[in-house]
């Protein structure tokens, strides 16, 4: 065994409203730069959809990941092997074009009050930040924003790929029209890759809580991280020549904060948390069958409580601190406890540490004669939430986002969150388990104890129940390292001096 | 006594530039070490002018690495006249490629506003260096044939004896004017790579070749190492 930790995350999204409000803290924070305003280390997209940057899921069309080749145990990055990854640096095919995102632009404001006197209004034109030249603005992050069932958006998702017409039908029938938000930031995956693309070695993951980082002094701009992350969260900064992406705000979290976005997160739908793991089955994990994916990747996250744990991750330098909070983790519990949160993408095998509850499917409504109606499942007369087997997203769907197509797993989960609303509903109704609950708890393999807590952690966890973040001591490591005094007025990124491009 | 300036002076002088100063830019901004790479802000036309430029001048690079370094075996790969033919015919190929793959370069920076809006003064110097140079090796190989043999008799002998710190310049002396301005511009693009993009040159990253797919940096591990 060899255990290492983790600070890793659980995005509840049946809590998540859709307001954006992680993006923007984490835009005014870490990405208001130029060269990195199109750089969105967060955002929030409407499932289905096509995302950000536009169908990034299609790995058809962008090789992120790795992949399996029959037969073989050993995995391989998609993109391409080591000698033709050195063969494509002078010209990445299959980098996404700035088009894939959008060109960012910002608006001539001052146009409206030093425009000379004429006979129409003044206008504020939209203004490239690239170039400075006027833009016919194409696009921009979430355009897709709320636009589940349209024609050029949901039509396109690349989940929707292998689903029957009947099924897309039911998707995007007006009335039944259903959507989801789908927050997304790096996983700070175990098997990462872009780590593993990085033809300089530039990126790598800190051992002591497994945050992915880039080295900015020695990225040379090969941009084959871009490529290498199936989940598009490496963006290449066109001004400085250098990849960025998503810190965890280390710099937040070694002061004991939480993380912007999940500071800031109105919905209250993250949490953040340390999980021990065995790194020695990483590659194991990675390299399941798709139907298993999920369940190798909670195998070698490792119970915090067995002493054999505490013991190994000791040996391994894992401080008390760190296994104390592994211990109080909500993570832990959504992920290995509970098993309700799940990968986003496993079947990419870069086997992400950033995990999702499933939202719940809304009641079924459908229209009859003009009149929207709510129909009931056919178990029982208290059925408000919906059963499986009519659930309006189809369990295929979220099968092929969180689970590498394994419905089994995805239906699992459902049955479980289920299984808590009726377990509540009887608890605030009559104070006492009905039939209905009885009967959803048992099919979950849920005790009440369980849905109790589950119900307390989703409805209403303290900041400190949400957020369990352990000691980094970074200040520690860095001083026994080196001199403190040049690591004195150092910016995040860890250099001194201004980021600039060189000549 | 132009001679000796261009001969002599000129490439200690860049020599030390480059090594020096690319020492000094480590040191002090190793942030700017960066292909600079605008493939994000134009994708298409970069594809034929990058893939061409890069792969003809790395191999006319080696050729001349390897005339300079191998003379020996150089002569004997040029040991028959098929051989010569096929040598220069490929050489004076490659130079067309490059010509064509950096004209791209050139008219991409000058036509495109989004290209032109990361396009600085040392990469106009640049590009200019280098088209001359291609442009003078093109004229070289093609006006005075058979350079792929006498290189051997003036530039090898030179630039050894250059690398002993004992000049020898008696081979270059009577040598056609263009021959000496492109020997000259070899230089002259050395004293510019640690001042400008070209230093991602020595970046490149032949070591991913066998280095283990995932790093794990350890501060407490190099700790423990420096305390015991």
């Amino acid at each position: 065994m060899n255990i290492r930790a983790q600070v890793s995350m659980v995005f509840h999204l049946d809590k998540c409203i859709g307001c954006h409000t992680c993006s923007i803290a984490c835009k005014n924070i870490w990405t208001d730069r130029k060269g990195a305003e199109y750089m969105w280390w967060n955002n929030v997209e409407t499932k289905p959809g096509t995302g950000y940057p536009v169908q990034w899921e299609d790995q058809a069309k962008y090789r992120g990941g790795w992949e399996k080749k029959p037969g073989s145990d050993r995995l391989s990055l998609r993109m391409n092997g080591r000698l033709g990854t050195l063969g494509n640096i002078f010209y990445n095919p299959h980098l996404p074009r700035l088009e894939d995102y959008y060109e960012p632009w910002t608006y001539q404001y001052e146009h409206l009050t030093s425009a000379p006197e004429g006979d129409d209004q003044p206008t504020a034109r939209p203004i490239s930040m690239i170039t400075g030249e006027p833009i016919e603005i194409q696009r921009g992050p979430n355009w897709d924003d709320d636009l589940s069932g349209s024609a050029v958006y949901a039509a396109n998702d690349p989940n929707l790929d292998g689903m029957s017409d009947d099924e897309r039908q039911m998707m995007f029938e007006v009335e039944r029209l259903v959507f989801f938000y789908l927050p997304r930031i790096c996983n700070h995956c175990l098997n990462a890759g872009c780590v593993a693309a990085c033809p300089t070695g530039a990126i790598y993951k800190r051992g002591e809580d497994g945050i992915v980082l880039v080295n900015q002094d020695r990225c040379r701009g090969w941009r084959m991280c871009v490529t290498g992350c199936p989940y598009k969260k490496v963006y290449y900064n066109w001004s400085t020549g250098k990849s960025e992406k998503c810190i965890l705000c280390y710099p937040r979290l070694e002061t004991g904060q939480a993380p912007a976005c999940f500071h800031t997160c109105v919905g209250r739908i993250r949490y953040l948390g340390v999980l021990l793991y065995d790194a020695d089955r990483i590659q194991q994990a990675a390299a399941a069958e798709d139907h298993d994916l999920v369940e190798a990747q909670r195998a070698i996250i490792v119970d915090p409580f067995d002493p054999a744990v505490i013991a190994a991750a000791r040996a391994n330098g894992v401080p008390d601190a760190m296994i104390e909070a592994a211990q109080n983790s909500p993570v832990y519990q959504f992920v290995k406890a509970w098993k309700l949160a799940l990968p986003l993408h496993p079947e990419f095998r870069t086997v992400p540490m950033l995990f999702y509850v499933p939202p719940m499917l809304p009641i079924q409504a459908v229209a009859n004669n003009g009149r929207v109606e709510v129909t009931r499942g056919n178990n029982s007369e208290n059925d408000y939430f919906g059963t499986l087997d009519q659930a309006r997203l189809p369990m295929r769907y979220m099968a092929r986002l969180f689970s590498a197509g394994n419905e089994d797993e995805v239906a699992q989960v459902y049955r479980r969150l289920i299984a808590v609303r009726l377990y509540r509903r009887a608890q605030n109704a009559s104070g006492e388990l009905d039939e209905s609950a009885r009967q959803a708890l048992a099919a979950a393999g849920l005790t009440a104890a369980e849905a109790q807590a589950i119900y307390e952690m989703t409805s209403m966890p303290t900041f400190e129940q949400r957020f369990v973040i352990p000691p980094l001591a970074r200040e520690v490591n860095i001083e026994a390292l080196q001199d403190p005094f040049t690591h004195k007025a150092e910016a995040g990124f860890g250099f001194e001096r201004e980021a600039k491009r060189g000549e | 006594m132009i001679d000796q300036l261009i001969f002599i002076a000129l490439p200690y002088t860049a020599a030390a530039l480059a090594i020096v100063m690319t020492i000094v830019r480590w040191r002090t901004n190793r942030f700017t070490y960066s292909s600079l790479s605008s493939q994000l802000l134009e994708n298409s036309i970069l594809s034929w002018a990058s893939v061409a430029w890069h792969y003809a001048i790395l191999i006319i690079l080696l050729a001349h690495l390897g005339a300079t370094v191998f003379p020996g075996l150089w002569a004997r790969l040029l040991g028959g006249r098929f051989q010569l033919y096929v040598l220069e015919i490929t050489g004076l190929g490659l130079a067309l490629l490059s010509i064509v793959g950096l004209g791209l370069f050139i008219w991409r920076r000058l036509a495109l506003r989004r290209i032109r809006a990361v396009t600085t003064r040392g990469d106009w110097l640049l590009l200019i260096a280098l088209l001359a140079q291609v442009i003078l090796g093109f004229l070289v190989a093609s006006l005075y044939r058979w350079g792929a043999t006498w290189y051997l008799h003036t530039a090898t002998p030179w630039l050894t004896s250059l690398v002993r710190l004992d000049p020898n310049i008696t081979a270059l002396v009577p040598l056609p004017w263009l021959i000496k301005l492109h020997f000259a511009g070899g230089f002259v693009i050395l004293a510019l790579l640690p001042f400008t993009r070209l230093i991602h040159a020595i970046t490149l990253p032949i070591g991913y070749l066998w280095r283990p797919y995932q790093i794990v940096v350890w501060n407490r591990r190099q700790t423990r190492a420096n305390r015991g």
